[in-house]
């Protein structure tokens, strides 16, 4: 009775353990310039590659060291000018809802697209070089990055779907076919402001909305303000 | 009850008076808290039709319930009190036999009580256009003027609200603002899984069911904002999935939503023709 009483409790402290550690870092992902703004960098791979769920799409943050971390926690200062650079390598999905191809929320109201690679006709990608958009073609979008309390949301343009040159193995470099997106916002005061990726992009799962969706770490996380 | 010590066919102290006597001014006093003091901060606040309607029948049934709640409080504190068994007395106590006059008494308050609730609630969905619940596609009460009513499709997907004006181009944005003293009528749906859109303080409450159209109508009084909430468990974000709702004067309404459809006019052009519903269409696995 003992023994299997203790045989319980080791589980559970086990699972507690695995719980506790399974939860993303929070990371300082700001690198403050000298006017007072901050840079944030990030990538989203189609597929993670690694230990736990390696086909699992998710978000990346570059740390103040300048080293990739998969985590979807970044801790941002106040008040700040943020200027952020998508790294996106995943193909597109499209949205479910074609109203989040309009970019709300940064600064001017639009973002700044570039495609590289396989563009121009046939491939379903246009080429962009540094185009500044207020509305993204919604069929051509991968994944959002979209904060609903700050009324902020990017639509993340996605790599043509006839390219072979696909990152599979994060942290992705710029040597495999991907598109980058810039644009900027202001943070607002103290808090914890959610943000995640309005796309069904869940590879295998039901509608595309399980999983990476639903996981913290993956394409949902926070913004700490602080 | 009958056959307890002390009880009235013993000749002791007549404990059915007492109590009777004590529920009456426990009542009398809660009953004036409600109604001077707990009564008008009853939610939700009365900003519209249907609001209003909800406050009056929650006032109702805090009234109804009071003198329930103190008969049960004082029988408590009573029984506690003076049938309480002396120190070291282990025997069994008497048996119960019933007493069918006060079972009778119990039976008939409790079903009128059931009873006055039952049809209360129901006269206000069926004289108050559903009194701000989602009715389904075809709504069995209508409010008199509903050709004239604003129409708002509510879009629920994980985890935002998106709302469609159709008859201003179906515009489409994340915020909901909404005439005063104007009829809305609102549609909901879910682009995903089950939602429900809740307007708190405007008393509207529909499920968002991906390929289903609910309609709920509402009549805002009065100017403000209300909180707009899921209240269906929807996943991760359930709990963050809310906005704020605006309740404004006409002329700001008719400034607003100009200023919508010309600000949205780019991505407008992109949304798919207005619909009650969008299941399954459109819908996009991840490949």
């Amino acid at each position: 009775m003992a023994a299997t009483f203790a045989a319980l409790i080791a589980l559970v402290a086990v699972y507690v353990v695995y719980f506790l550690e399974s939860a993303p870092a929070t990371v300082s992902a700001a690198v403050m310039n000298s006017d007072g703004s901050a840079n944030l960098t990030i990538q989203t791979v189609g597929s993670y590659g690694r230990h736990p769920f390696p086909d699992w799409v998710s978000y990346m943050v570059k740390n103040q060291s300048g080293k990739w971390i998969h985590s979807t926690i970044w801790k941002l200062p106040p008040h700040t000018l943020i200027h952020v650079t998508v790294t996106q390598y995943d193909s597109q999905t499209g949205l479910r809802n074609n109203f989040l191809g309009q970019i709300r929320g940064t600064v001017g109201g639009v973002a700044s697209y570039t495609t590289t690679g396989q563009t121009g006709k046939g491939s379903g990608l246009p080429a962009y070089n540094n185009t500044s958009l207020s509305v993204l073609p919604p069929a051509l979008a991968a994944h959002t990055f979209t904060v609903p309390d700050l009324d902020l949301s990017v639509p993340l343009v996605g790599i043509s779907n006839a390219t072979t040159n696909i990152c599979a193995v994060a942290p992705c470099t710029p040597n495999f076919a991907h598109t980058t997106i810039r644009f900027s916002f202001k943070t607002p005061g103290p808090g914890s402001y959610r943000w995640q990726c309005l796309v069904p992009c869940a590879f295998a799962f039901l509608y595309g909305f399980g999983g990476p969706m639903q996981t913290i770490g993956y394409m949902d996380g926070l913004l700490e303000v602080a | 009850m009958s056959t307890r010590p002390g009880s009235e066919s013993g000749g002791g102290p007549r404990h059915g008076v007492r109590i009777f006597i004590a529920w009456g001014v426990l009542t009398a006093i809660l009953e004036a808290l409600v109604i001077w003091v707990v009564g008008p901060h009853i939610p939700p606040k009365r900003i519209s039709s249907a609001s209003g309607a909800e406050h009056e029948v929650d006032v109702f049934l805090t009234y109804g319930a009071v003198p329930v709640l103190s008969l049960i409080w004082v029988y408590f504190g009573y029984a506690v009190t003076y049938f309480r068994a002396p120190s070291g007395d282990a025997s069994d106590g008497p048996p119960l036999t019933g007493n069918s006059r006060v079972q009778a008494i119990w039976l008939g308050l409790t079903t009128f009580l059931v009873l006055a609730l039952a049809i209360t609630g129901t006269f206000d969905l069926l004289d108050n256009a559903g009194a701000g619940s989602g009715e389904g596609s075809n709504p069995l009460s209508k409010p008199a003027n509903v050709g004239k009513a604003l129409q708002v499709q509510v879009i629920g997907q994980q985890w935002l609200w998106t709302f469609r004006y159709p008859s201003y181009g179906g515009v489409e944005t994340t915020h909901l603002v909404v005439p005063v003293g104007r009829q809305i009528e609102f549609h909901v749906t879910s682009l995903d899984v089950v939602h429900s859109f809740w307007a708190i303080e405007l008393g509207v409450k529909a499920d968002a069911v991906p390929g289903a159209d609910n309609v709920a109508f509402v009549r805002p009084y009065q100017t403000g904002s209300f909180q707009v909430r899921c209240d269906e468990l929807c996943g991760l974000w359930h709990g963050h999935m809310n906005t704020t709702g605006r309740v404004v004067s006409a002329s700001q309404f008719n400034s607003w939503i100009h200023s919508t459809v010309k600000k949205y006019a780019g991505v407008t052009k992109y949304l798919p023709p207005y619909s009650l519903t969008y299941y399954p269409q459109p819908i996009r696995n991840a490949t």
